[in-house]
């Protein structure tokens, strides 16, 4: 089983980026969860959401408390947030900033491995508005290759439709060719 | 067999509602119900199930709803939650004495104070003794089947009793996951529309329903209650039997889990059972006898099939995600003490309050309750508060 804890603030759409693996997943006939931190939710603060993977029914019903991946989708929330808590000693975190690999590593001093991505950038650049959620979705698939980048397009079409659904299609596409996996 | 599909637990109550083909629903939004009821007004604003959706200005209101609506014959649901089920208290027992079989999802949440809207089984254990047939369900598939056959269970003219549905809040009610469901001619053949009632209010045929109650005629009364809830257990089985072939899930008054050569088992009702069932498999590794029993039925509670599937065992140790202060321990632990009390011969029963106000019971933790249990660790009074600072 591969269990992902998301930070984010309330608003960025960690819940949301959640729950379309969730979605992505069960359609490739595999078993998940995706589930909020059940805090009360205002933009801005630090906000928590769950998923579980595995290719048989998932019983547990429980917070994550050693997950394998992590996924932070704001850069400020490494300062007041213990986001690598419990991440398993051959786990990786996902982090979105506008450093280099390397550099962010060195910055925070993880020893964990890591992948990042400008997902600001590419929200910005792609999709007009500064939701990341979508652009680390590309990047956790990059950095995990446990689901398709196919399911997962098709649970994003699901849930924003038209317009907003191209726009964060390519947002998914864009960051997962530019998210940089290091050691 | 069906494709499983994702859905938040929430929304497959709602589709089991729109499946149900309802009537009428009245609600009031309650965290963390609201997003049952939220599915079904848009089901209804879309046109995708033809019924009306009653806006209310209270729960209170809602249930009172209910009664009118059921009394002539419609198909009713409501859902609701900790706070909005206290305020529902009243009607609640009109709704069964009245013979009205309304279904209700409940998502189950700790009542104030302090203000919580996290889950634990406070608020249907405030409401026990309402006379509604009472169910727990773990995970979407199962909240999901359950809501189908409440409707089925209450409208059978051998029970006419309502039936809540209960879910912990937040813990399975805001998780999405995966479940198989039925295609609506599978339904519509398991669940046909609600048949008329020998009494039903109606112009032509004016009656009048739950006048004053002499003293001479309300004992007979509430022991009507009392036979007709008993009675349902039947009733409830027969629907599950039914309900498990059409879709392959049968379903029980509990569910035993490694049980036959036990030691030691856990006994609870709700979603957290699925984080004791890990706890009970890690327990095994380390080559100790634990076992669980998923509870499902509540009222009427089953008193002899329990004992009857439990008294090889050393201990039960029963966790309750609520309790009765100043009373003995929580009330899943006293129906059970009271199931074994003509025993000669019975296995020890020890009581754990947890899960309260929304705290994560964890694996570790059933670990360390069946183990202490296990050990025959001395507990003052039988029951103890798991997981208290003092």
């Amino acid at each position: 089983m591969i269990e992902v804890r998301w930070h984010g603030r309330g608003g960025q759409g960690a819940v949301t980026a959640a729950e379309i693996l969730a979605h992505a997943a069960i359609n490739e006939g595999k078993y998940a969860q995706a589930f909020p931190s059940f805090g009360p939710e205002r933009r801005g603060a630090p906000v928590v959401a769950f998923n579980r993977f595995d290719d048989k029914p998932i019983w547990i019903r429980s917070d994550v408390y050693e997950p394998d991946v992590v996924v932070v989708l704001d850069p400020t929330l490494l300062k007041n947030v213990n986001v690598t808590e419990g991440l398993k000693s051959d786990g990786i975190i996902i982090l979105n900033t506008s450093k280099k690999p390397f550099e962010a590593k060195e910055r925070y001093g993880f020893k964990f491995k890591m992948a990042t991505v400008n997902a600001m950038r590419i929200a910005l650049d792609v999709i007009g508005i500064p939701v990341v959620n979508t652009a680390m979705l590309g990047a956790f698939l990059k950095a995990t290759g446990i689901l398709k980048l196919d399911s997962v397009l098709e649970a994003v079409k699901e849930r924003f439709k038209g317009k907003a659904g191209e726009k964060n299609v390519e947002a998914v596409t864009h960051a997962y060719k530019e998210t940089v996996l290091v050691g | 067999m069906a494709k499983r599909i994702a859905l938040e637990c929430s929304h497959a109550i709602s589709l089991a509602v729109k499946l149900a083909n309802v009537d009428v629903i009245a609600a009031y939004p309650i965290t963390p119900q609201t997003h049952i009821v939220e599915r079904l007004s848009e089901y209804v604003a879309d046109g995708e199930l033809d019924a009306e959706y009653i806006n209310v200005e209270s729960e209170h209101s809602a249930m009172s709803a209910c009664i009118g609506a059921s009394a002539v014959g419609a198909r009713c649901f409501t859902a609701t939650a900790g706070q909005g089920l206290a305020l529902m208290h009243e009607m609640l027992f009109i709704a069964a004495g009245n013979r009205l079989p309304i279904v209700m999802a409940v998502a189950n949440r700790c009542l104030s104070p302090n203000l919580s809207i996290w889950g634990d089984q406070s608020d249907m254990m405030a409401s026990k003794d309402c006379g509604w047939i009472q169910m727990y369900g773990e995970n979407a598939q199962e909240v999901f089947d359950l809501t189908l056959q409440a409707f089925r269970i209450a409208e059978d003219e051998r029970v006419l009793l309502p039936v809540a549905v209960n879910f912990d809040g937040f813990y399975v009610t805001h998780v999405i996951e995966s479940l198989t469901v039925l295609e609506q001619e599978e339904v519509n053949r398991f669940l046909p529309p609600r048949r008329k009632a020998k009494y039903t209010l109606h112009p032509d045929n004016p009656t009048t329903w739950g006048p004053i109650g002499l003293p001479d005629i309300q004992t007979e009364l509430k022991y009507q209650l009392e036979k007709a809830i008993q009675n349902s257990k039947k009733v409830i089985k027969e629907v599950w039997r039914e309900y498990g072939e059409i879709s392959g899930r049968y379903y029980d008054v509990f569910e035993p889990y490694r049980l036959e050569d036990a030691e030691v088992a856990i006994l609870m009702m709700g979603g957290h059972c699925g984080t004791a069932r890990i706890a009970v498999d890690r327990l095994r590794e380390k080559g100790l006898k634990v076992g669980l029993i998923k509870l499902r039925l509540f009222r009427p509670f089953p008193f002899e099939e329990l004992v009857e599937a439990t008294k090889h065992l050393k201990a039960l140790a029963v966790v309750d995600k609520a309790f009765s202060p100043g009373g003995f321990g929580g009330p899943i632990f006293s129906e059970v003490r009271s199931a074994f009390y003509d025993l000669d011969v019975k296995p020890r029963i020890v009581g754990f309050i947890a899960g309260l106000g929304g705290r994560d019971i964890r694996v570790d933790e059933f670990m360390g309750l069946a183990e202490k249990v296990l050990r025959g660790e001395k507990i003052e009074k039988n029951y103890v508060f798991l997981q208290v600072r003092e």
